[in-house]
């Protein structure tokens, strides 16, 4: 009898070491920078214990409304159908959405390719498919190579809705499995274009971004990023179930957003959050 | 009295209880336990194919809907409408439905009434806006859509309008798995023919495992491989515009698929009696000739079933072809890039909204695929079969 109790007892205390336990899951965008912030924060808070995971902003969001994870990342907005899930999950009540980090999106070209800089349209068009030879944007003359990402990217989707405005991405665009992949191609190919994080760019070349014909040729740095003079640019989201989001998780949240939590955002090749919508 | 005594022969008791639990209880308990374990492999297959199905259903029975615009209903409105009308219109099961509280109901519909107000002007316009592009005509038929000059198939499964053509997935899977099976058939049966007929035993002991051994490479690294370097080399011999293309996938799809063909062309081979050998041979053929005109025409219906399995195993594979090429162009030509069924639920599926209409189209196209390859390897078995038979003298 005496065994069992002292049993009973070791697993209330183990219940009690993990009530510090945060599950985080979701984008693989993020997935990086989110070990990074565990990581970080678990070294100064011995007591809390982090697991992260990837899978991709729809497997985060389908965690968070099976309640599976405490902290969903996201590199896309929630869609209507997700939200009204998590609605019905979570007793009426919406999950709230935090803003945790900017990232910039570069378009690459090949390093030999003599192209400087593009307009947000021509980009568009490339893209579709309307433009199909580099001589049209004042390029040498040859066809271009659209290398894109796959459909479940949220840099995809971003990429369709922001600079494509809504319309299909040209059928032939080879789809690669990631960023680096699509660097990888962009090198080997003359003719080739791509876009993805500007963390990423490794030897190929970063074109500079023109909002419209009139105005100047922007280049995907920090300062430009985070200004907001840089014309392709999203935010990274964490969204928890509001009844979660107190004691230890809150805190976690809080210390993301503040400046010790930015500070480790550059690491990873994002850039951190504009002053005003951080936590402190 | 013979009668009862082979009657207490043929008896065994109940699951052999009787025989074998007196003699050898540890045999039994073995013997019983492995026979579990092939019903579970057996219950396993029919429970994978039955979820499948399940998340298939909507699609097949038209439950689906992706009409973008639609008439949301004003959350001020909760009461005059019926609770049947509601729980269809939320999506919501009946148990869900029941429990839910007035006020969560209430910001259900006004989530709906927002995704309505967040469509963008230029789509609130679009005719395309209003259909339900999962229906079968959208699915199988080239459409009209709207920006396009043509009627197209496209597979466009994100963004406001989801085009969910399903055609150029299939003629990307058959183009790459084709591709696949030419290059692969002829060198797989060409080296199981020298290995079984021709080569001295030696060369053979060294011979079979090393090309049984290409199936031991996994085909991530395949597919890598693919990527960096086989695709710049025969980009270099064919000099075609596209470097990704469904011919580079297909033949990295061939080293994958060699190995399957060649080892069991190699036992159907090796398992024509040798008295066809021997005969031949004493009636003056040459070795050559032998192998050509007597074994290989025996052994034919086994390399049939060689192949076929090698389909099945070809359109089945998804590395490879998610990693070399998965643009989903609609085009009949080698050199165009391909994407198929495989590369695109494995891409997609992580996703996928959960029991939207993308993922019930994933499932459809899994169940799809699961009854291409049941069939092939059914086909397969079935040719092995009767050709075991045959040449055992059974028929």
């Amino acid at each position: 009898m005496k065994t069992l109790a002292t049993i009973l007892a070791a697993a209330t205390v183990a219940a009690n070491a993990y009530a510090g336990n945060i599950t985080v899951k979701g984008s693989d965008t993020l997935v990086i920078l989110a070990q990074k912030w565990a990581e970080v924060y678990m070294g100064q808070h011995p007591d809390v214990k982090i697991q992260v995971s990837g899978g991709g902003s729809g497997i985060g969001f389908a965690a968070l409304q099976a309640q599976q994870t405490d902290l969903c990342d996201a590199s896309r907005k929630i869609k209507s159908a997700e939200l009204q899930k998590c609605i019905a999950v979570f007793g009426g009540a919406r999950p709230t959405e935090y803003k945790v980090a900017l990232d910039g999106l570069s378009v690459y070209v090949n390093p030999e390719n003599p192209l400087k800089e593009l307009t947000l349209d021509q980009v568009g068009d490339i893209f579709t498919g309307k433009i199909k030879n580099w001589k049209e944007v004042g390029g040498a003359d040859a066809p271009i190579t659209v290398y894109s990402r796959e459909n479940s990217s949220g840099t995809y989707e971003f990429f369709k809705e922001h600079v494509l405005k809504g319309k299909d991405f040209a059928a032939s665009a080879q789809t690669q499995q990631g960023t680096a992949l699509i660097v990888q191609s962009v090198v080997k190919d003359k003719n080739a274009i791509g876009y993805g994080g500007a963390a990423y760019g490794g030897s190929s070349k970063l074109l500079l971004i023109k909002k419209d014909d009139a105005s100047p040729a922007i280049a995907p740095t920090e300062e430009n990023v985070m200004s907001g003079t840089y014309p392709i640019w999203r935010h990274l989201y964490v969204y928890v179930n509001p009844n979660l989001d107190k004691g230890e998780i809150a805190a976690y949240l809080n210390w993301i957003r503040g400046d010790e939590g930015q500070k480790y955002v550059k690491d990873i090749g994002y850039y951190p959050l504009p002053k005003n919508l951080r936590s402190n | 009295m013979p009668d009862q005594n082979q009657n207490r022969r043929r008896s065994h008791g109940w699951m052999g209880i009787h025989r074998g639990h007196q003699a050898r209880p540890l045999e039994w308990l073995a013997e019983k336990f492995i026979f579990l374990v092939s019903l579970s492999a057996i219950l396993m297959v029919l429970l994978i194919f039955l979820f499948v199905a399940r998340e298939a259903l909507p699609v097949f029975l038209g439950q689906t809907n992706t009409a973008l615009v639609q008439k949301p209903i004003p959350p001020d409105d909760l009461d005059k409408h019926s609770p049947a009308e509601l729980q269809a219109y939320l999506e919501l099961s009946p148990a869900q439905f029941a429990k839910m509280e007035k006020s969560t109901l209430r910001t259900l519909l006004e989530v709906k009434v927002e995704a309505q107000d967040e469509i963008p002007e230029n789509f609130r316009k679009d005719p395309d806006a209003q259909a339900n592009t999962t229906e079968w005509k959208y699915l199988l038929h080239p459409h009209q859509w709207s920006g396009y000059d043509h009627p197209e198939s496209i597979w466009q499964p994100v963004g406001q309008i989801k085009k969910f053509n399903i055609v150029p997935l299939l003629v990307g899977t058959l183009k790459v798995t084709l591709i696949g099976l030419l290059f692969a058939v002829p060198l797989a049966v060409g080296a199981a023919i020298y290995v079984s007929q021709l080569a001295r035993p030696r060369v053979r002991e060294i011979a079979k495992p090393t090309i049984e051994l290409l199936s031991g490479i996994p085909s991530v690294v395949v597919g890598v491989f693919a990527l960096l370097v086989m695709a710049s080399v025969l980009q270099g011999i064919f000099h075609y515009q596209t470097r990704l293309n469904a011919f580079v996938a297909g033949i990295a799809l061939g080293f994958a698929v060699i190995p399957v063909i060649f080892s069991i062309a190699e036992d159907a081979l090796t398992s024509v009696p040798r008295a066809y050998t021997q005969g031949a041979l004493a009636l003056g053929a040459s070795r050559w000739q032998t192998a050509w005109q007597i074994v290989l025409p025996a052994a034919l219906p086994g390399v049939f079933a060689a192949t076929v399995l090698g389909f099945g195993r070809a359109i089945g594979e998804t590395m490879i072809v998610l990693m070399v090429c998965s643009a989903s162009v609609m085009s009949w030509s080698v050199f165009d890039s391909a994407r198929s069924i495989t590369t695109t639920i494995a891409a997609e599926m992580a996703e996928a909204v959960n029991g939207g209409p993308h993922y019930r189209i994933l499932f459809m196209l899994g169940a799809l695929l699961f009854a291409a390859t049941f069939i092939s390897n059914m086909i397969g078995d079935f040719v092995i079969h009767r050709f075991k038979n045959k040449l055992e003298g059974k028929r």
